[in-house]
């Protein structure tokens, strides 16, 4: 078994917050991925005998949500915002520095699989733009220098 | 840093207290005694007909009357019933619905237990976009305190009514923030929007009879039942009554909130709220209710935001995103954005919004290298004409009225980018 048993039985109390058991799908992804960085096969076949679906059923939900991940993934997940009201104030420029920064070009992670360097779509955050996402976590009014500040600072 | 609305009117007015999220902090500004009128002193239907009256317009983008919404629930029918959040903020321009979650949870629980009153529905699904991990924690938050005080489960506020709360967080899809995509999500699938009829009244979560109203619609509802339909009229336009929160970005000098009343003319927000464009620029175009809306041109700014007026114009109020762009901006370069943020985001069922948005994205994109044909242009408008009204959801033309926007108001950028083989606007936001 690939999933915990500790997961599991978060899994089913979620289960038991649902009227259809399948309704604790995005939730259990959630908590399996908290654990594991991403959603192996492994854990789908368990997913999906835990809900009774196929394995399929699992993965189209993994791939359809650019939350959930297939493959494993580096320590930190970095996000610029490019959508319109933060490229207006420069975000691509402070993407474009931030990759110079870590010598890497997004979408893609760094050589030690510190930090994974994106861009995505609007994060509600246009008033105070540009921002970054770190994780779980929003960066907003950055300047070149403060963003960098936040990635130098983020362990291995 | 999320700051409080610059301009405040009642949904915002406590905001800055820092007690205010919680429950405790909530009660001491006279939260939650508009539930208790509702559950104690009015039947469901009052309820319906004072949300009638008021003429609450749903703040998720497509302004339907909520209370007529509500009436749509069936009466006469022995299955549960349920409610929905729409919490899945993803409009590009759009940000008022994280303050709302951040510091007004419990306005929002307030006006979701009205709501479940109103409608006899048993339990509301709360759907947080992934992303807003903080948000997501303040509402989770708010309704163990809710349950732990007996605002939520069996016996609400001992009146025999009983409802529960689920928060269910997204996982990074636009998609499901249609209401019947996120249906789909909430039931552990793909977000992909469902047929209508039937309509969510009939068919909706788990196949139960459901309503889903946005963050903002919610959180209007203990005021208007507290104060009354009049006072709710007394802010706004005799057809868009009540205030909402404008989000403002781009080139302008304060960007932020303002909470102010529908039909606030959008020169005033921009110029006077905003402080109008830095350095002393111009204003070339203003997005007036998030990127799904057509843009404005700097000659139709006194419009006064409500959809009544703004349909004169051809646009919408939707959610109220107001972008800002200054004399400097390319507005290829904007289509370009634009037009690559619907085709990252198309679900792909049907086929003119998933083959249409990248066309769109792609002729757009050869325009702006300087590689586009004057021909180009009017296949652009041609496609962008061919995915209204067609699919599945309102998705494509979500994707094609921003772009038959650009074409209306500022055909001559994309003529000139054909004309010179390259970008005309050197100084433009950076690509």
């Amino acid at each position: 078994m690939v999933i915990s048993d500790e997961t599991r039985s978060k899994i089913d109390e979620a289960i038991s917050k649902y009227p259809v058991k399948r309704g604790a799908l995005l939730p259990a992804v959630h908590l399996v991925q908290a654990d594991h960085g991403h959603v192996s096969k492994e854990c789908a076949v368990e997913l999906a005998e835990i809900f009774e679906i196929l394995p399929i059923q699992v993965m189209e939900v993994v791939t359809f949500y650019n939350m959930f991940f297939d493959s494993p993934q580096a320590k930190h997940h970095v996000y610029v915002c490019t959508n319109l009201p933060c490229s207006l104030r420069g975000s691509r420029s402070l993407l474009s520095q931030l990759e110079s920064h870590l010598g890497v070009t997004a979408p893609g992670e760094t050589a030690d699989g510190r930090i994974f360097l994106g861009h995505e779509e609007c994060l509600g955050a246009c008033g105070y733009a540009p921002m970054m996402r770190v994780d779980d976590e929003y960066h907003e009014d950055l300047d070149v220098e403060k963003a960098k500040r936040i990635l130098d600072s983020l362990g291995k | 840093m999320l700051e409080s609305p610059y301009v405040t009117q009642y949904l915002t007015e406590h905001f800055a207290e820092a007690d205010y999220p919680t429950l405790k902090g909530y009660e001491r500004f006279g939260g939650y005694a508009a539930a208790r009128k509702a559950l104690t002193e009015m039947t469901p239907d009052e309820v319906i007909e004072v949300v009638k009256t008021a003429g609450l317009q749903g703040r998720g983008g497509a302004g339907f009357p909520a209370g007529m919404k509500w009436s749509f629930m069936p009466k006469e029918d022995d299955r549960p019933k349920y409610l929905v959040c729409n919490a899945d903020e993803s409009e590009p321009g759009s940000f008022k619905d994280r303050i709302l979650l951040e510091r007004g949870a419990h306005q929002m629980l307030e006006g979701i237990l009205i709501a479940a009153w109103a409608t006899g529905a048993c339990a509301t699904f709360i759907y947080i976009r992934g992303e807003y991990a903080f948000p997501a924690a303040q509402v989770e938050r708010a309704v163990a305190e809710a349950y732990a005080k007996g605002y939520l489960g069996d016996n609400v506020m001992g009146t025999g009514f009983r409802h529960d709360v689920r928060v269910t967080r997204g996982a990074g899809a636009y998609i499901c923030g249609e209401e019947t995509g996120l249906l789909e999500s909430l039931e552990g699938k793909k977000g992909q929007p469902r047929k209508k009829p039937p309509f969510p009244a009939q068919y909706g979560a788990f196949g139960m009879p459901t309503t889903v109203n946005n963050v903002e619609t919610f959180s209007h509802v203990p005021h208007i039942i507290a104060k009354g339909a009049n006072w709710f009229r007394s802010f706004g336009t005799e057809k868009s009554p009540g205030t909402t929160i404008f989000g403002v970005s781009g080139h302008v000098v304060r960007p932020g909130l303002y909470e102010l009343p529908l039909g606030t003319p959008l020169s005033e927000i921009v110029f006077e709220h905003a402080g109008g464009v830095p350095g002393g620029r111009k204003v070339k175009g203003v997005i007036p209710g998030g990127m799904s809306m057509p843009i404005l041109p700097a000659g139709q700014l006194d419009v006064p935001m409500a959809n009544e007026f703004l349909r004169e114009q051809k646009t919408m109020l939707g959610t109220g995103g107001v972008m800002v762009m200054d004399e400097t901006t390319c507005m290829v370069r904007a289509a370009s954005v634009i037009s690559y943020f619907f085709r990252d985001e198309s679900c792909g069922q049907c086929t003119q919004c998933r083959e249409g948005t990248g066309w769109m994205n792609k002729i757009i994109e050869r325009i702006e290298r300087g590689a586009g044909e004057e021909a180009d242009i009017e296949v652009l408008g041609d496609v962008a004409g061919k995915m209204e009204a067609k699919t599945i959801c309102a998705f494509a033309d979500a994707a094609a009225w921003p772009i038959q926007g650009l074409l209306r108001h500022f055909r001559d950028d994309f003529v000139e980018h054909v004309r010179q083989r390259k970008c005309p606007f050197p100084g433009s936001f950076e690509l």
